[in-house]
């Protein structure tokens, strides 16, 4: 173990918080297992880890919402038991949620009164919202419901939230999943603002550029147990990762040699009007797909992507059969299965509900998109030797780990239902293969893994559409990339031209010409 | 005039009890909890509001035993729904099914007898204006205490902020518990002053709109009374109009068929629902966004901890 290499800058004796040999037991699970932490006023602390190696728990329990098993909490050197977290605003320990703890048919005064414990009316608060908010530069309308407003100004009222209780010491879980490089950039210059008002920050982040970048000491849990302390900015991004996950990650290779072919997915100006109130225009999209290329999709979430996906699956039937055309063929109006036959394969975002049938076996849910082609349906009779077959055949190739056979899809872990999800509609050996978030929420081991799958798919022929919110997959992986924005989709980039700011400053709405401009003048 | 004071004056007092029920099932909803046993505990209410009030002569004791039976109902029901997170629908149905049974067994006893019901407020001169005297001066106590009800109930949803923790709880239950606020024990209270309100309007109908008690004699309204909670959109002001809408309704039929008018009776007693499948789709496309309904509405909830 590595002890803390920036104990240099502290200022007080004792330590904001201590976490004593604190340890959460689930019946025989350990989530968290004897961990000692010690966070310092004026620091940027990270929590590292993968899913599922504790992290949640771990601020869950220093947030009050989860009552250790074993162990003690120290709040300015002194034992601390928390019985829920309004005794934990009380000490002054601020948190936002990765999940937002919002309510969307709420306004956002409401929203914000929920989280304050005082005895102030509603026109205080109100009043002391604007304040807070415009001194941050994190400027929010009270009146507001919820639901009217994006991802990045949700993210203000959690933050904003908490910095009304003026909190010594306040917990981010992933704050920047969700947002554009610049507006993780406006939210790293409040976060070095808070620093530097003396209060501590426990920050929870995949991104390891970004904990490099902002952090003074990391922490990192493997398994429920703490593994490493140590400064992030001396490490490199890989070392913080074999540190996470206790062994090498595979690298992922691109193939030597791919040959690009025929064109095999065509989207000819396809304009679709959403089919609910909070969904999106698609406006003009055109793009062509070669075999043996990968395209990426950037965009910050919201900007159509459900709704382009919804169209090239055929989830929605556009009105012109000619703006899909897949392998050649004018697909627009075609059902899901008939594309299917076509040679496509789909693999949407939401893992649960969508992809697979939660409470389905998975040989059901292979029967679910295989039951077009192959053997798995024979007079109409479901032929379980052959579904179950597809099982284990996903299961050798992508090493998905699985406590039995042929469990419900709802039991595996986000990493191995994925890698299920992906090596089911890969195994079909797709012509087209569209792919929504594909290693969303998935750990670092699971993450290649698919990674390297659709570049193999690639290498061996297939067109691959990926739309992804990480920026950092689009560049390993696509030969292109195109951003989406207010359903519109920029000319594909290809990635050796396609810088983290140019993309950045593509999600954020500017146009193609605009943000060479910009490069042009910086460079 | 005499014919329009009469059908005004029944109408008022056909809307009470579905008025009442209705605010009790829109503060159980409004916390999340979607509570199908309304017409169950408006039974058991009832014949414990009879039993009551026929036993000490007394109407006010009558209500309070309506009053608890609804109460100990929705007990039930939260210690399932809850407690156990049993499915809320089949929990709702069941309770109906088992409020009527148990009201005819706790019932038996007074069938057939008859006591003095609940008396009009009256007021020498002003009870007596023509018109609007009786109709505004001259209803029984329940009626007054609906209204006061439902506009303390619009008070405590939208201006305290208990009734803003009881909204947060009904949209997302997982934000909730995440800020700390106990959502399961908001759920019970909300549950229960559902349950009350069921059994004093189920108390209503024989202290009262008819002064005996049968078997059975809620007749539906507490069906009536879910239909109206969605009918309003859950919002407390709708929720008066719509009460005395359908209380209209209901009262219109019965002059209908007086009069020999051919519709059948049984295409009137089907509107307030017909009512209420096109206000839920006219909501639906007037919608701009965000959701009329309570968004965690039905849904169990079982906290981490």
């Amino acid at each position: 173990m590595r002890n803390t290499t920036s104990a240099g800058q502290h200022t007080s004796a004792t330590p904001l918080l201590q976490t004593v040999a604190l340890t959460k037991r689930y019946g025989t699970f350990l989530a968290n297992d004897k961990i000692d932490l010690d966070i310092w006023p004026r620091q940027i602390h990270a929590l590292l880890g993968e899913n599922g190696a504790g992290k949640s728990t771990l601020v869950k329990t220093i947030y009050g919402l989860v009552q250790p098993s074993e162990g003690e909490l120290r709040w300015e050197g002194r034992n601390m038991v928390l019985s829920g977290p309004s005794q934990a605003r009380a000490r002054g320990i601020g948190m936002v949620f990765q999940h937002f703890s919002l309510f969307d048919n709420l306004t956002v005064a409401e929203n914000v009164a929920l989280g304050l414990d005082g005895k102030e009316s509603f026109k205080e608060i109100s009043a002391r919202l604007e304040r807070v908010s415009h001194s941050y530069g994190l400027p929010l309308d009270p009146k507001r419901e919820v639901w009217q407003l994006s991802v990045g100004e949700r993210q203000r009222i959690e933050i904003v939230r908490a910095l009304m209780q003026d909190p010594k010491f306040l917990i981010l879980d992933e704050p920047t999943a969700v947002l554009t490089p610049q507006e993780a950039d406006q939210l790293f210059v409040v976060l070095e603002r808070l620093k530097s008002e003396g209060r501590a920050i426990l920050y929870i982040s995949h991104k390891l550029e970004e904990v490099k970048r902002l952090c003074d000491t990391a922490t990192i849990l493997r398994n429920g147990k703490k593994v490493a302390t140590c400064n992030p900015k001396a490490e490199t991004a890989a070392s913080l990762a074999r540190m996470m996950v206790g062994a090498e990650i595979k690298e992922v290779k691109p193939a030597a040699t791919r040959e690009i072919t025929v064109p095999r997915l065509a989207i000819v100006d396809l304009n679709l009007e959403p089919d609910d109130p909070h969904g999106v225009h698609l406006k003009g999209i055109s793009l062509e797909l070669r075999g043996g290329e990968i395209l990426g999709i950037a965009g910050v979430a919201g900007n159509g992507q459900d709704e382009l996906f919804a169209a090239l699956s055929g989830e929605r039937l556009a009105k012109d059969p000619g703006t899909v055309v897949i392998e050649g063929i004018a697909a627009g109006h075609l059902s899901i299965s008939r594309r299917r036959k076509l040679g496509a394969a789909f693999v949407p975002e939401e893992r649960l509900g969508h992809g697979t049938a939660p409470r389905m076996r998975l040989s059901e849910n292979a029967l679910l998109t295989g039951h077009v082609a192959g053997n798995m349906v024979l007079h109409g009779f479901v032929n379980t030797a052959a579904t179950l077959n597809a099982v284990d055949r996903t299961t050798k190739t992508f090493d998905v780990r699985k406590a039995k056979r042929d469990p419900e899809a709802a039991s595996l872990s986000g990493g191995n239902l994925q890698k299920f999800i992906v090596g089911r509609e890969i195994l079909r050996n797709p012509a087209v293969l569209v792919v929504n978030q594909p290693t969303w929420g998935v750990d670092a081991g699971a993450a290649a893994v698919i990674r390297q799958a659709l570049l193999d798919l690639a290498a061996g022929g297939a067109a691959v559409l990926v739309t992804s919110q990480d920026i950092d997959e689009l560049i390993e992986i696509s030969d292109r990339i195109a951003v989406m924005f207010h359903g519109r989709l920029s000319e594909p980039l290809p990635t050796a031209e396609a810088s983290r700011e140019k993309l950045g400053l593509l999600m954020g709405g500017s146009s193609l010409e605009a943000t060479e401009q910009a490069h042009a003048a910086g460079t | 005039m005499e014919l329009i004071e009469a059908i005004i004056l029944s109408v008022l007092a056909a809307s009470t009890p579905l008025l009442l029920a209705a605010t009790g099932e829109l503060v159980t909803e409004r916390s999340g909890v979607l509570n199908l046993g309304v017409e169950g505990m408006m039974i058991v209410g009832a014949a414990c509001g009879f039993g009551g009030a026929w036993l000490t002569g007394s109407i006010i004791v009558g209500a309070l035993c309506g009053i608890l039976a609804g109460t100990l109902m929705s007990l039930l029901f939260a210690g399932m729904a809850l407690g156990l997170a049993v499915n809320q629908v089949a929990t709702g149905l069941a309770l109906t099914i088992f409020g009527t049974g148990l009201s005819g067994l706790i019932g038996a006893g007074f069938v057939g007898e008859r006591i003095t019901p609940a008396p009009h407020l009256y007021i020498p001169f002003i009870t007596n204006i023509p018109l609007i005297g009786r109709i505004l001066f001259g209803e029984d106590g329940f009626v007054y205490l609906s209204l006061a009800l439902i506009a303390a109930v619009w008070w405590f949803l939208y201006r305290t902020r208990a009734g803003l923790i009881v909204r947060a709880c009904g949209d997302n239950h997982v934000s909730a518990h995440a800020l700390g606020y106990p959502v399961l024990r908001i759920r019970m209270y909300a549950v229960m002053f559902g349950g009350a309100c069921a059994g004093l309007a189920g108390a209503y109908l024989p202290l009262a709109y008819t002064p005996f008690f049968i078997p059975g004699m809620t007749a539906g309204r507490g069906w009536i009374a879910l239909a109206l909670t969605v009918f309003a959109s859950w919002r407390p002001g709708r929720l008066v109009i719509g009460a005395y809408l359908f209380g209209a309704v209901t009262i219109l039929q019965l002059h209908a068929q007086g009069a020999g008018i051919g519709i059948p009776s049984q295409f009137m007693s089907s509107l307030p629902y017909l009512a209420t499948v096109i206000v839920l789709v006219l909501l639906s496309r007037a919608r701009t966004g965000g959701s009329t309904a309570p968004a965690a509405l039905g849904t169990v909830f079982v906290p981490d901890r």
